[in-house]
């Protein structure tokens, strides 16, 4: 198992994991930036002056409890539904490709590809604001059309590691999937 | 080691275990082996001991039962001690007694977590490396999850092994076996299998007791279903006055629309596909539900005399709505948002319209005495369901808004003879006709006389247009607000009957049984073996 220490497209730190099974198992975890601090307690800060705000104009205090409560409801759907933890794949050639996102709850999100529908791994170029960013993306295969792709799917797209870190990925990846094709 | 380039994809051997075998005591693998894509799908396993030929004899009848190929596929040994001599040899003769291609031989120690597996080839086509593949699935759920095929898979029934869907095959196997699911082995049987009803086979009594008791009553469900539609369908009823009300109302729309929902249901053949199976769960669960909801309205229109109240209401209801078009039209008679209006052509409208409301308001004074009863056993048939009621409103909406109705008719009739004449003698004023032969417009000469008469109807008519245009406008916007209120209730209606209950239902508790493949699998466990130790990575999930 090796693990290395990149940065993120925002300039965060994230951490790369790289398991190898097998000659044609591999996995790759990107762990993602964890929650800072001082952003949660802006956060709170912010919420709680505008809710003292509220309050002494309108001395209800109503004001002041439902400030909490959205707090709180808003820490836990935040948890639960937008902080992605960790995002892994898991490659085993000829059975498939397996994305995972867990958040930082615990939940986990799962996606499976059959290998029969992945025509390649590829790095592609997106053009984002003022900025070209790098993302590593599964080509899948119409069947209909076997050189035409049906979708694209991306991936790492919560922690968006950089060329240096795809570059690696990339790389065991087409060792595997070269394998299938000899 | 060195792949040799042998110009075809090369595919590694995949075995498919379940996972409630893992504890199971020596004995056969049986199963599926599909071979466009190498892999071999393990459903059971048979315990020592048996008579081969009668391991055999039952896997031919399974066989024949589901339609799959099922054969012997290797061996399994769970054993305490390390492994024997005795045993291997053992085993190896029963690889000539059951000859399958490939001999796949998975052993396991019991207290240890690595297997160690085996593949015999006698014949082997190419060469192969020596890697495969172990995949641990949970029987039950794999068999319970219902695969809705996607279009590529009906579609090209040709390519079944190639390229479309290879793990839905797999689930495909597992679920039509059931059959060999029913003995275990704690039945007295000649074969004594393990796999995963052998925990217990799962069934509950509620079930078994609908099952029992729907077999009368769907047929007499059907009865009673005969019987009414061929009431309805008497010549009696298809007389041309009465089969125009009944087109036009919209409870005997929904009314019928039931029934044809409960001959589905109630009709004896079983569901072909999957989505038969739905639609016919579906419509039971939203005529549970419809029934439920009206005898909830019904207990709470019953009771305190809400029926009374409400036929009191009705009447002042309907006076106020006549009162409130009279002051409208009083509105449209003298200078309405200050337009100037034709008086001779204002005040004939006017007073026609108001002689209709008179009309209209004397009839439901005298129907009033007898509104109480009538809502009364109306408000019964509200058991039949929330859907029913709600088109019984509908209906009493558009009886009382009639009125508004007949002026819109009115208003529109005219509006439109007023533009047609409008247009028609446009085209006169500018020396054009239309030519009904060639559907377009011609140029035409026209006598004198003809000119003067249609230039003077055309000024009569420009002149009168705001006054129509105006009534028009108002009877329209009127008409449009009953439609709306209508439409809104349709929409409830539409509602209740088509959401499909059930599956919502069945997404959010057993998601399982309604996943697609491609979400069942985040429970794999996956190793692969240098024919001596295999070493197991679960990746523990649910789906």
């Amino acid at each position: 198992m090796e693990e290395g220490v990149y940065r993120a497209v925002s300039g965060g730190r994230i951490a790369l994991q790289r398991r190898q099974y097998s000659a044609s198992c591999r996995e790759f975890s990107v762990r993602c930036p964890r929650l800072q601090l001082r952003s949660l307690s802006a956060a709170t800060c912010s919420v709680w002056l505008a809710a003292y705000g509220l309050f002494v104009l309108s001395q209800n205090s109503m004001v002041l409890s439902a400030a909490i409560f959205i707090t709180l409801i808003g820490l836990i759907v935040y948890l639960h539904f937008v902080k992605i933890d960790q995002e892994s794949l898991l490659v085993i050639g000829s059975l498939g490709i397996q994305m995972t996102s867990s958040y930082a709850s615990g939940k986990e999100n799962t996606t499976f590809i059959e290998m029969s529908q992945v025509k390649d791994v590829v790095i592609n170029e997106a053009i984002y604001m003022q900025k070209v960013i790098y993302y590593l993306c599964i080509l899948l295969q119409d069947p209909r059309e076997p050189h035409g792709v049906s979708e694209v799917v991306p991936l790492f797209q919560s922690s968006k590691p950089r060329l240096d870190c795809l570059v690696e990925v990339y790389r065991s990846c087409q060792e595997i999937l070269e394998q299938r094709k000899t | 080691m060195v792949l040799r380039s042998s110009g075809i994809a090369v595919m590694v051997l995949k075995v498919f275990f379940p996972s409630c075998c893992a504890t199971a005591e020596s004995g056969l693998l049986i199963g599926r082996w599909i071979p466009e894509q190498n892999s071999a799908v393990v459903l059971a396993v048979v315990h020592f001991p048996f008579i081969p030929g009668q391991v055999k004899q039952y896997l031919s009848e399974v066989q024949r039962v589901t339609q799959i190929n099922m054969c012997v596929l290797g061996s399994w040994s769970n054993s305490k001690q390390e492994k024997e001599e005795v045993l291997d040899k053992f085993l190896e003769d029963l690889s000539t007694i059951f000859s399958h291609e490939p001999w796949i031989q998975l052993s396991k120690e019991r207290d240890s977590k690595f297997w160690s597996c085996c593949i015999f080839q006698k014949y082997p086509s190419s060469p192969k490396e020596d890697e495969f593949i172990l995949v641990y699935y949970d029987q039950r759920k794999v068999m319970l999850s219902q695969l809705h095929p996607t279009d590529n898979l009906t579609t090209s029934a040709d390519h079944k092994g190639n390229d479309a869907s290879k793990l839905g095959a797999v689930f495909d196997t597992v679920a039509k076996s059931k059959v060999l699911f029913m003995t275990d082995r704690y039945d007295d049987g000649p074969i004594k299998l393990t796999h995963w009803q052998s925990e217990g086979v799962e069934a509950s009594i509620i079930v078994e007791l609908m099952k029992q008791a729907s077999v009368p009553v769907c047929m007499l469900l059907t009865f009673l279903l005969s019987l009414v539609s061929s009431v309805c369908k008497s010549r009696v009823l298809k007389f041309w006055p009465l089969s125009f009300i009944w087109s036009k109302l919209s409870t005997c729309e929904q009314l019928g629309h039931r029934m044809e929902h409960l001959q589905i249901i109630s009709s004896n053949r079983k569901a072909q596909n999957q989505t038969q199976l739905m639609r016919k769960a579906n419509i039971f669960v939203s005529l549970l539900i419809d029934m439920a909801l009206g005898i909830l309205l019904m207990s709470w229109l019953y009771r305190e005399n809400r029926i009374g109240q409400l036929a009191d209401t009705l009447i002042p209801v309907a006076d106020h709505i006549a009162k409130e078009l009279q002051d409208l039209l009083q509105w449209l008679m003298g200078v309405p948002a200050g337009l100037k209006m034709n008086r001779a052509l204002d005040q004939v409208l006017g007073r026609f319209f108001l002689y209709h409301i008179h009309l209209w308001i004397s009839y439901i004074h005298l129907m009033s005495p007898f509104i109480e009863m009538i809502l009364w056993y109306v408000g019964l048939s509200a058991c039949l369901g929330l859907t029913v009621a709600l088109s019984i409103l509908s209906d009493i909406i558009a009886l009382l808004t009639f009125h508004i109705y007949c002026f819109y008719v009115y208003g529109a009739r005219l509006y439109c003879l007023k533009i047609y004449g409008l247009s028609s003698l446009w085209r006169l004023f500018r020396g054009k006709k239309w030519n009904v032969l060639r559907q377009r417009v011609d140029s035409c000469s026209y006598d004198l006389d003809q000119l003067f008469i249609g230039t003077l109807l055309f000024t009569i008519l420009l002149f009168l247009l705001p006054t129509t245009a105006l009534y028009y406008l108002v009877f329209t916007l009127l008409r449009l607000l009953v439609v709306v209120v209508q439409g809104l209730i349709h929409l409830l209606v539409d509602l209740i009957d088509s959401l499909p209950l059930y599956s919502v239902i069945l997404r959010l508790c057993r998601s399982y049984r309604l996943a697609g493949w491609w979400r069942m699998l985040p429970t794999m466990l996956l190793s692969s073996a240098c024919c001596q130790s295999v070493s197991m990575y679960c990746l523990a999930g649910s789906s």
